[in-house]
């Protein structure tokens, strides 16, 4: 019934955050996860992070460690990065 | 769990629902079902003729050997990533004459500006119509200006309309497609319409996305020239490639089959389609052409699209089937299949 | 990075050959919209062994939503003086004098926003209108809207309101298995983001009162496979069990400030929900404290009677006890184009996901299932 999507934070000021999603930089409210620091990755769901995601936990599933190696191979996040850009509408996590 | 025949049939093809409507709404433009509604409903009874009734890309003149097109601009913002209302009023138009099997010869550009339009926007957005008409060898031979009062007009729309001249080698066109035909895209979808709605309606995001506005009638050109078993192709603009594949199915009547793993698409443009709730076969593309080509000539095809600037990334992403049902089916990453239909209207963010 | 991830053709093999075992057929309910789209989108139903259903539930907030509260909010939106602030999600859902959509159409102040602090900055922005944010959701949602009104109260706004049809879970899941007509369900495949915020423990009543196995699934192709394989290796193994199979995400007690945030806002209450009637302690209302963003008050409304569009099967649809082509109106009088129920309107309600991806059995392809197997398999 939620959408929501996984992205890297980037900087806060408060409760105003800016989380990367691949490329994509929006402001998030980070008002649920208030521990959050930069570099951590958040589950956004309409402008607010709902939880940190903890990637020691992620053992069995790979989405979020997909993004993560995905993330770390094209540093810094942003770049137009063209070796990555043939991907397909199937690959990734959805939401 | 089996679904009866007739509901099948008649998810299949264009819907014709008991819908009537009193107003429009914004969902009448957005170029998929309910567009369709307006147009079968209201245009076709009154203006249909063997010429327009076809509701191809361009209409024909002249017995076939002039290509005549139209299309009206009305973005908001005027300007974003990667392109404006200006490089998309000309490469709009020309890509609509090149998919047709036209070499455009010429456009005409029609104004309507609101009344307390900053004269450096105008400026910017004739420069960039400009710049993009020289790209695509072509020039605007004829236009119009009019005025309306300030609240009447969002800013500027812009109409262009082209003529073509027909290659004589036949033109591409759905009833050519047979199956086992070969479908290649130029390049990763659903940038153009991303990159719109994300200025639009996000505009504290700031993202690498940008339009892929431009004209293909280079691209195309070349093409045509080298690989004769080209024989179709059409722009997937608004309504995305699940629109144009859907309506290929319906008018050929065989069944069209995508493959899922093989649609390009930039990881930046799936992530913001997820995360803005959109599929991104439905999102509207502004420099992409689909084409259905002959197997045997396919790999030359793609070999010849991957050595242009406009085409690096081009791809096979499915074939024209044997089966007959007219429909368009996804073959996904898990292996299973299904339908892709023309999306229904306004592509709107969501959230659930 | 070493990724110890089951590719999916080896989890599907799993699936069937699981199922195989277990010889009857069996159905597992979704409680997440956003599940159910997932599994049409990628073409699941058309993989899965012929005895595995997986049927939709009341998952959909735009679906569960009572058509009194339509009307409500499409009334309210119609008003000259109010900007009506909704996520997309709501434009086109249909109530007895037309939708969102139609009402911005024939002028109203409807804005689509996709966070709900954009509707307290635009309250901010336009101090001269009254703008009222329509919120709806489960418990993944309501937070942005409690937050929203927390920022109206500090910036001393009172031009925004919220009309608040808020929805609880897990009362709906425990409402259908207590119902005289309890839909065959053999296990949960329970919403993933809904569990950020309550947590994974929430779901013992479900396990433990009714006996029925529940798994916390992410939403992507391979975690969808993987939830439904737990799920029939439980029936298998006759074991019933709370499993997460979202950990990365999921916490067992949930997100403890967004818990803190909806007690501080909200009171439980009776809710009208489509399709399923008035469920106890099922919806999310207003503390007195904040009765003044409250829309409903602010507004004086009225209560509407609650009266569904004839013919309309949406509630028994997600209950579960039909499917959308069992529905005389569904893909004739009831389109996308031209929704009748609201299943049909959100893109994540069960008819509309029917619609739009199916016929999603592979027999209704012409294709049987063990020659599509074998395409998957290697």
């Amino acid at each position: 019934m939620c959408l929501a999507v996984p992205a890297k934070l980037i900087t806060h000021n408060g409760l105003e955050g800016v989380v990367d999603l691949h490329g994509n930089r929006l402001p998030v409210n980070i008002m649920l996860t208030p521990d959050a620091q930069p570099g951590d990755w958040l589950l956004i769901h309409a402008g607010f992070a709902i939880e940190k995601l903890d990637p020691k936990q992620a053992g069995e599933t790979w989405a979020l460690l997909r993004d993560v190696a995905q993330a770390a191979a094209n540093s810094p996040a942003g770049s137009e990065a063209d070796a990555s850009a043939h991907s397909s509408t199937g690959k990734g996590d959805r939401r | 769990m089996t679904i009866q025949k007739s509901a099948l049939s008649s998810m299949s093809t264009s819907i014709q629902p008991p819908a009537t409507f009193q107003c429009v709404v914004l969902g009448h433009g957005g170029g998929g079902q309910l567009t369709d509604v307006l147009i079968n409903q209201l245009v076709l009874p009154r203006l249909g003729n063997p010429a327009l009734t076809d509701l191809l890309d361009s209409g024909m003149l002249d017995d076939g050997r002039l290509a005549l097109t139209i299309d009206s601009y009305v973005v908001q913002p005027l300007f974003f990533p990667g392109g404006d209302i200006g490089r998309l009023a000309v490469s709009g138009t020309v890509n609509d004459l090149a998919v047709s099997g036209a070499v455009p010869m010429g456009l005409a550009l029609s104004m309507i500006l609101a009344e307390g339009l900053p004269r450096q926007i105008l400026e910017r957005v004739l420069d960039s119509a400009a710049a993009t008409a020289a790209e695509a060898g072509v020039r605007v031979i004829t236009g119009d200006t009019k005025v309306v009062g300030r609240g009447q007009a969002d800013g500027i729309y812009l109409t262009t309309a082209g003529v073509g001249k027909m290659e004589p080698s036949p033109q591409p066109h759905p009833a050519r497609v047979q199956p086992g035909d070969i479908l290649i895209i130029n390049g990763p979808i659903g940038e153009h319409g991303l990159a719109v709605m994300l200025a639009r309606e996000m505009p504290e995001v700031q993202s690498v996305l940008r339009s892929d506005a431009a004209p293909l009638n280079g691209l195309i050109g070349q093409l045509r020239t080298c690989v004769p078993g080209v024989v179709f192709m059409r722009d997937p603009t608004r309504g995305g490639l699940a629109g144009v594949a859907a309506d290929l199915a319906a008018r050929t009547g065989y069944r069209i089959i995508l493959e899922e793993m093989q649609i390009p698409i930039r990881p930046e443009a799936r992530h913001a389609a997820d995360m803005l709730g959109l599929d991104p076969l439905d999102i509207a593309n502004e420099g992409k052409v689909l084409m259905a080509v002959r197997p045997a000539e396919a790999q030359a095809a793609l070999n010849l699209i991957q050595s242009h600037p406009l085409g690096h990334q081009a791809a096979i992403i499915g074939h024209v089937s044997t089966e007959i049902d007219g429909l368009c089916v996804l073959r996904t990453e898990i292996g299973g299949q299904r339908i892709v239909q023309k999306p229904y209207g306004e592509q709107l963010p969501r959230i659930c | 990075m070493n990724i110890g991830a089951r590719p999916s053709e080896e989890l599907l093999r799993a699936l069937h050959a699981s199922a195989a075992d277990i010889g009857r057929s069996i159905a597992f309910m979704e409680v997440c919209g956003t599940h159910t789209t997932s599994a049409f989108r990628c073409g699941l139903h058309s993989v899965m062994p012929k005895n595995v259903r997986l049927i939709s539930g009341p998952g959909c907030p735009v679906c569960v939503t009572a058509q009194a509260d339509i009307d409500e909010l499409i009334d309210l939106g119609s008003r000259r003086e109010i900007t009506l602030c909704t996520y997309g999600d709501m434009l086109r859902v249909p109530g007895k004098h037309g939708s969102l959509e139609k009402a911005r159409g024939d002028g109203a102040n409807i804005e689509v926003v996709y966070s709900s602090l954009d509707a307290v900055r635009m309250a901010q922005t336009h101090p001269d209108r009254q703008v009222v944010f329509a919120a709806v959701g489960f418990e993944t949602t309501a937070p942005a809207t409690a937050a929203a009104i927390c920022a109206a109260q500090e910036l001393g706004l009172d031009n925004f309101t919220v009309l608040a049809s808020h929805k609880l879970i897990l009362p709906a899941m425990r409402a259908l298995l207590s119902a005289a007509d309890r839909p065959m369900i053999d296990g949960f495949l329970c919403p993933g983001h809904v569990s950020v915020i309550i947590g994974s423990d929430a779901y013992r009543c479900i396990v433990e009162e009714f006996n029925t196995p529940c798994v916390i699934g992410g939403f992507e192709p391979g975690l969808l496979l993987s939830s439904l394989l737990c799920l029939t290796e439980m029936i298998a193994a006759g074991r019933v069990a709370l499993v997460n199979q979202y950990p990365q995400a999921v916490r067992p007690t949930g997100n403890a400030h967004a818990q803190a945030l909806l007690q501080k806002v909200f009171e439980t209450g009776n809710a009208h929900w489509r399709g399923l009637g008035l469920i106890p302690q099922s919806g999310l209302f207003l503390r007195q404290g904040y009765a003044r963003f409250n829309a409903a008050q602010r507004f004086s409304l009225k209560p509407v009677e609650d009266r569904e569009p004839a013919g309309c099967i949406c509630g028994r649809i997600i209950s579960g006890l039909a499917l959308p082509p069992e529905c005389k109106l569904f893909g004739r009088a009831c389109t996308p184009v031209q929704p009748i129920g609201p299943c049909m309107v959100s893109s994540e309600g069960t008819c509309a996901a029917w619609f739009k991806y199916g016929p999603h059995r592979a027999e209704s392809h012409g294709v049987a299932p063990a020659q599509q197997l074998q395409e998957v398999l290697p």
